[in-house]
């Protein structure tokens, strides 16, 4: 690789249909609410986490949905629990549950496979 | 005497069907000119309509009923050419060297679905398996959702936006009405095929009518409708004959791709060429997104800038069936008043 | 997939390609890298079909790398670009033939340009007089050489001696078509069958005997770039385009691949080898590399003509394989041998050979 002093690239696609979409469905069947999110980051604006750091609901539930979830498994524990995204939320998704199913959910699955 | 005065209603859609039949109910004498074989326009052609989801069927029946007034002449296969105005009456030049004589015309000329082939990225005519939401409805109704080569389909894609909010296709305004429709076939998608999975790429879910927030809420909620925000760029068939879509995940901040069993473009809404031929023969002026434009946008959106010509229903904008039959009703009553007003 | 669809596309998309006297401006990368291309070009419109092809021996390079690599403004680009217009009126010529897809698009881009802002034509025609004293006219044409020979096709298929058909088989050669980004992506119009199901170089390998083949990163560029790969520590950029193209390309088995543009000619020719030694890839059948062919190469095969006089030997995929397929006859000994005999050094690590 040296002597070319160059490397090649990996696409950064999310690629829908090979990513295991299991954490997802797993919240999905537990929490009904996790269904109807419309993704407008009422939830992601009022938390207390998102203040000082990179901590976003409305974007880890979308990259959970999408089968990504190494990108959420250690950042998802940085939530406080406090609440304050199940009382903003519009569309009723009862946040706060989505989150410890989802704690839940990568404790179970260590290797994340089905 | 309301029972002498005539008035031609062009185009028997929707529109043109109310208006003939709420006049004829005044007690006025109505010709309803429709250029093809049958009324109905494009709700006849449709499955089941948003948003409680009743067969279109019966939209018709009601139509026909108005429309079947013992004071509306109905006249099909004629095409309207020119309308001209000699001393207060109205002279419509129709093919076959027709002439017929009104004391005023309602246009209902509608709409025409975008043409999909001219989205050529989207490869409508193209690739198998893509099909526009108008076709959709057909298999609906045949009850029959099947791949080119007769597979069920178990990946189904909708692309909203197809043909409009597009400055490369002439079309920058919303059609309105697609959001909807590709909720509402996203949901008869999964009845006909249950263990389907249903995707829709968006860029923005634009839900204003009464009762579609909460059939979008309903699609994602008992259906498990797939939401992603992001518009399709192009569309290719790989060696499975699956097609690859490539869109941006916008929200996630990512490209993503996806293969999918058959997809469905929501085709935009566009001014019908007949009532764009009717525009330019008869001096009907038309905005700049091509559609009639109103006298007025608030007050006078049936009236035409010519007195005695009204507007009735999609030739004007992108709208519903609700809103459609509703315009339709307004525009009879401002006949009516205009006939007032002449006599006082 | 429906054919129809796409000829309605084709047809929507007819571009008006000059007959004759063309006034021909050449590449500086198909020079030095395919030098039996342009020969080839000047030979079948002068020799075959008697056609009047000038070349200016003072015209320069476009300066397009440069302009696209921020080495050369807009100005400066415009001006040399006029004064090849200008060495066209002098010599008499409205047509112009452009060998290289980075110029066509750097012309229409130009020509296009002031249309819409008519001060900067009068600011290059200053520009040029102060610098050299000359006046230049607008071209009439502006063709590239691939649209031209798409537009003598037919008659060099009715010339044909072989056919794109592998002779064991009998079935037409899969045929992966590739037309650099320049030549329709900035102006549809400007491009035979436009710029998603673009035909020119499609409407060559149907019209001699080939199956045109359509894969998913069918649309992708190369990778060339201009910009990133001038340092070498990008050129990862350039290569992972060209990668992704091999391997959406790859389950379809291409026999070959024609391009029209200098640049990706050059990078999918050549990044083969770097896939090859960087990870020992191949993207072809048995362990071979697909073969990269301009169409002039192309053209030149069909018609019979010596592959060595074509310069397919200076390729870093050899074409053997496919030349055994089609069942064009060739001469192993003479193919690093000048044309008066005399052995040149043979190249080692050659793929495909």
């Amino acid at each position: 690789m040296e002597k070319f002093g160059f490397s090649i690239l990996k696409a950064r696609h999310i690629n829908y249909d090979s990513n295991d979409k299991s954490i997802a469905e797993y919240i999905s069947e537990r929490e009904p609410s996790f269904r109807i999110c419309i993704e407008c980051g009422c939830c992601t604006a009022t938390c207390t986490t998102g203040n000082f750091t990179r901590f976003s609901l409305r974007e880890l539930q979308i990259l959970l949905k999408r089968g990504e979830n190494e990108s959420v498994r250690e950042v998802i524990n940085k939530c406080m629990l406090c609440g304050k995204c199940t009382l903003a939320c519009p569309r009723g998704v009862n946040t706060r549950n989505v989150i410890l199913l989802a704690r839940e959910a990568f404790q179970k699955r260590l290797k994340n496979a089905v | 005497m309301p029972e002498k005065k005539h008035i031609a209603v062009i185009g028997a859609g929707a529109a043109g069907m109310e208006a003939a039949g709420q006049l004829a109910r005044s007690g006025y004498l109505v010709t309803l000119l429709e250029k093809d074989g049958q009324t109905g326009g494009h709700v006849k052609d449709w499955y089941h309509l948003f948003p409680d989801r009743r067969d279109s069927k019966e939209v018709i029946e009601y139509l026909k009923k108005q429309a079947g007034h013992k004071n509306v002449t109905l006249r099909t296969g004629i095409t309207v050419q020119r309308l001209e105005k000699n001393n207060g009456l109205f002279v419509i030049k129709t093919s076959g060297d027709g002439e017929i004589k009104s004391d005023a015309i309602i246009v209902a000329t509608g709409f025409d679905l975008f043409r999909s082939e001219r989205k050529e990225e989207y490869g409508y005519g193209i690739y198998d398996n893509i099909i526009t939401s108008a076709d959709l409805e057909t298999l609906f109704r045949k009850n029959e959702i099947r791949r080119h080569n007769g597979e069920i389909p178990r990946k189904v894609g909708f692309i909203h936006c197809v043909g409009s909010r597009d400055e490369k296709v002439g079309n920058v305004y919303c059609s309105k009405l697609c959001c909807i429709t590709a909720v509402k076939q996203a949901m008869e998608v999964k009845k006909h095929i249950p263990d389907a999975r249903v995707f829709c790429f968006y860029m923005d879910m634009r839900m204003g009518g009464a009762m579609y927030e909460e059939l979008y809420k309903e699609s994602q909620e008992k259906y498990g409708i797939n939401y992603i925000r992001g518009k399709l760029s192009e569309v290719s068939e790989n060696i499975e004959n699956k097609l690859v879509v490539k869109v941006e995940d916008t929200l996630a901040g990512r490209p993503l791709k996806m293969e999918l069993d058959m997809l469905v473009l929501m085709a935009g809404m566009e001014m019908s060429k007949s009532g764009l031929d009717l525009a330019r023969s008869s001096g009907l002026q038309t905005g700049e997104n091509r559609f009639f434009a109103p006298a007025d946008h608030h007050f006078g959106s049936n009236k035409s800038k010519t007195d005695g010509v009204f507007y009735a229903g999609a030739c004007t904008a992108p709208m519903n069936i609700t809103d459609t039959i509703s315009h339709a009703r307004a525009a009879a009553a401002d006949v009516i008043d205009y006939f007032r007003n002449q006599e006082s | 997939m429906q054919q129809d669809g796409k000829k309605r596309i084709w047809s929507d998309y007819q571009k008006e390609i000059a007959d004759d006297h063309f006034f021909y401006v050449r590449s500086c990368i198909r020079q030095s890298f395919f030098p039996g291309s342009e020969q080839f070009f000047l030979h079948f419109m002068r020799d075959i079909l008697g056609k009047d092809v000038y070349e200016n021996p003072s015209h320069t390079t476009c300066t397009g790398i440069g302009y696209h690599g921020d080495v050369v403004p807009l100005a400066t680009i415009m001006t040399v670009v006029a004064r090849h217009f200008a060495l066209m009126k002098e010599s008499g010529y409205k047509n112009i033939a452009i060998s290289c897809v980075t110029s066509f698009g750097i012309y229409t881009e130009i020509i296009e340009t002031w249309k819409h802002f008519p001060e900067e034509l009068e600011k290059t025609r200053e520009y040029l007089y102060k610098a050299t004293g000359r006046e230049f006219d607008v071209p009439e044409n502006m063709a590239h050489t691939s649209d031209i020979i798409y537009k003598f096709r037919n008659e060099i298929a009715e010339k044909a001696k072989y056919k794109l058909i592998n002779k064991e088989t009998g079935e037409p050669l899969n045929v992966v078509e590739h037309i650099g980004c320049h030549y329709s992506k900035m102006f549809p119009k400007y491009g035979v069958g436009g710029a998603e199901f673009p035909n020119v170089l499609g409407g060559m390998i149907d019209s001699w005997g080939g199956k045109v083949i359509d894969y998913p990163e069918r649309r992708h560029c190369c990778g060339f770039g201009f910009r990133q790969y001038l340092v070498q520590a990008n050129r990862g950029y350039s290569l992972s385009n060209t990668v992704k193209k091999f391997e959406s390309m790859k389950p379809f088995k291409p026999d070959f691949v024609l391009t029209n543009c200098p640049g990706c000619n050059m990078f999918m020719d050549k990044w083969q080898y770097t896939m090859k030694e960087m990870e020992g890839t191949v993207y072809g059948e048995n362990g071979e590399s697909i073969p990269i062919l301009t169409y002039e190469e192309l053209a030149g095969l069909v018609l019979g003509i010596n592959p060595w006089d074509l310069g397919l030997q200076f390729h870093m995929v050899q074409s053997e394989p496919l030349l055994k397929k089609i069942g064009i006859e060739y001469d192993p000994d003479n193919k690093f041998k000048t044309k008066d005999g005399r052995q040149m050094p043979v190249p080692q690590n050659l793929i495909n050979a």
